[in-house]
């Protein structure tokens, strides 16, 4: 069961800013998407394996050679997509 | 026995990064970023930008696991990857790539030297994840407005290392950082001189209190620094009667305090889940071909060397602390008396290297050679060798070259033994005096010696030249017993030699 609370808690972390609003509509939304979920519990999973990841590959490695042109973009086109850039450095809100 | 009175409890996390790879760990982009601009060794991949995929760089996975075999860790079959989901400017892709379940080593141990002796530190485990980018604070972290990023680290592979909380003091801390910075170093995976190479994070509890996690540290210094300030800044808590409680504390270097960051940022809530876009690895049968290609460890040389050369325990360990000094010595001892040798690589060259900031590799095998050959040919006096360190480390040259031109040459015994008479001939009172009992007349005659020979002979041997003409009579000092003595008189004064010398005094006209 998905709290007010835990919704609020799951908002910060997504850095989220939601509103009395927000938390009216989506918290009954997650509950149901959670209950869905809930449907796994009746599939009988006695003796198989734990699925740790669904891709049936293991083992994909590439050698430690810098790639093609150098492997890297220009400092510009890095910076290209930023809103803010100084000095080459891409520039965010200070976080704490 | 050390009884940890605060019942201090540390554990440390090391990242070590894999900076001697040529490329990053999930992608092309080179390694070697350190004297460049920012966001220059950038790409796709390390930047986050939608629609890349990374592939783990294979190098990296068998430096992990030479790592973990040299930390004594199980070596896991099935390792793989995760998303360790948390929103930060360091992270471009609002997670970083770690591992959480399945890491590829943990359960080993480290021994290191503790307050009571030997002590071992359990290694929880050492596991493979992505660097994030490098931030710039303009100001102080509290104060500054903004945040500015580079991206050239993100996505450098690195190794974290979790220790056990086995460690007592910060004592104990900094020496547990020394062992592994050394094993590590032997390795040949990363490069410890390049910044950022080794970083910390320590957790530190004591007795009736939680533990808090101290971040931000830069130096393995600042390391026992900042245990050290916890310590105290914990037991004031309790002894005022509060409640030490469990938080993340950023560490103020300038300051050399440990600063809470506020709560609601710690509430970290990671939401592993194993990472899409890398499949798992299978590497049985990778860890015993990797232990073959290990090189002798630093604890096992040691021991060796106390066996093979006859060393002293000290200095074993002293020539051990970096492999490449360990083996700059090892072919000096199998060329020159391996005692010696120990004695003036250790406790001369070391010295001297350290205080220049320099490595082992600014000096020649040879010149070491050389130098040794000359003591024990005693062409050259100790402290003559010392000065051909010193000018070979700030000028360069050869030891021969110096040799000439700043007259370090010993002077020849005979020359020496020649001063010596000449000075007892000089000073009978003084060579009389000593006859008599009173030791410290030598210094002066030694003195005398010492100017006659403008400084170029050996000290020591000055004073056994004396002690062996005034004592025995004769030099060198041979077939004692079948010396004749005869006292001769020099000026007014008596004094006892024996008859070769008193013959040699005579014909040098002084009797």
């Amino acid at each position: 069961m998905i709290t007010r609370k835990d919704l609020t808690h799951i908002g910060w972390l997504s850095r989220l800013e939601l509103s009395e609003k927000d938390i009216e509509k989506y918290t009954p939304k997650l509950n149901s998407v959670l209950d869905y979920f809930t449907e796994l519990d009746d599939v009988d999973t006695e003796g198989v394996p734990p699925t740790y990841h669904v891709l049936p590959l293991s083992n994909v490695f590439r050698e430690d050679e810098v790639s093609a042109q150098g492997g890297s973009l220009t400092q510009e086109e890095a910076l290209s997509n930023a809103p803010k850039t100084q000095d080459g450095f891409f520039k965010a809100p200070r976080m704490m | 026995m050390y009884d940890n009175p605060d019942g201090v409890m540390i554990g440390l996390e090391v990242h070590v990064q894999l900076n001697k790879l040529k490329t990053k760990v999930f992608c092309g982009c080179v390694t070697d970023y350190h004297n460049d601009p920012p966001n220059s060794h950038v790409c796709p991949v390390c930047l986050g930008l939608p629609g890349s995929m990374p592939v783990i760089n294979k190098k990296a996975v068998e430096a992990a696991i030479k790592i973990g075999l040299a930390l004594n860790c199980k070596v896991e079959e099935h390792t793989q990857f995760y998303r360790k989901n948390y929103y930060y400017p360091d992270l471009p892709k609002g997670f970083q790539i770690t591992q959480y379940d399945f890491p590829i080593s943990s359960g080993g141990y480290v021994m290191i030297e503790g307050e009571d002796g030997e002590l071992r530190v359990g290694i929880t485990r050492a596991h493979m994840e992505e660097d994030p980018g490098r931030l710039v604070h303009e100001g102080t972290i509290d104060k500054s407005k903004y945040t500015l990023i580079d991206y050239n680290r993100s996505g450098m592979a690195l190794i974290e290392i979790v220790s056990d909380p086995d460690m007592r003091s910060p004592k104990e801390a900094r020496r547990y950082l020394d062992k592994l910075r050394n094993i590590v170093g032997y390795l040949d995976v990363f490069d410890g001189n390049l910044e950022g190479a080794m970083r910390v994070d320590a957790n530190i509890s004591i007795m009736g209190g939680q533990r808090a996690e101290i971040k931000n540290i830069s130096s393995f210094k600042g390391a026992e620094r900042a245990l050290l300030f916890e310590i105290v800044r914990q037991k004031n808590v309790l002894r005022r009667g509060g409640v030490v409680v469990q938080e993340t504390r950023h560490f103020d270097e300038a300051r050399e305090i440990t600063l809470s960051m506020r709560t609601k940022e710690e509430a970290h809530d990671y939401r592993y889940f194993p990472e899409p876009d890398l499949v798992p690895l299978k590497i049985s049968g990778w860890a015993p071909a990797i232990k073959e290609t290990l090189p002798e460890l630093p604890d096992a040389r040691r021991m060796r060397f106390v066996e093979q050369y006859g060393i002293k325990d000290d200095h074993a360990k002293a020539l051990t602390s970096e492999l490449k000094l360990a083996i700059f010595y090892e072919d000096v001892a199998k060329k020159a008396d391996p005692k010696t040798a120990a004695v003036w690589v250790c406790d001369v060259l070391k010295g001297e290297l350290n205080y220049r900031d320099l490595t082992v590799e600014a000096f020649k095998k040879e010149h070491m050679l050389s130098v040794l050959e000359l003591l024990a040919g005693r062409k050259i006096t100790e402290d003559g060798a010392v000065d051909i360190i010193r000018t070979l480390l700030d000028k360069g040259g050869s030891p021969e070259e110096i040799i000439k031109e700043k007259g370090l040459v010993i002077v020849a015994g005979d020359i020496v033994e020649t001063a010596a008479l000449e000075a007892i001939v000089e000073n009978p009172q003084a060579a009389a005096d000593y006859q008599a009992g009173k030791v410290k007349a030598l210094n002066s005659l030694v003195g005398v010696v010492m100017k006659k020979t403008k400084g170029g002979a050996d000290a020591r041997k000055v004073r056994e030249v004396l002690i062996a003409i005034l004592s025995d009579g004769f030099y060198p000092p041979i077939e004692r017993e079948k010396i004749e003595k005869t006292i001769i008189k020099i000026g007014d004064v008596m004094v006892e030699v024996s008859k070769p010398i008193a013959n040699l005094l005579k014909k040098m006209g002084y009797v």
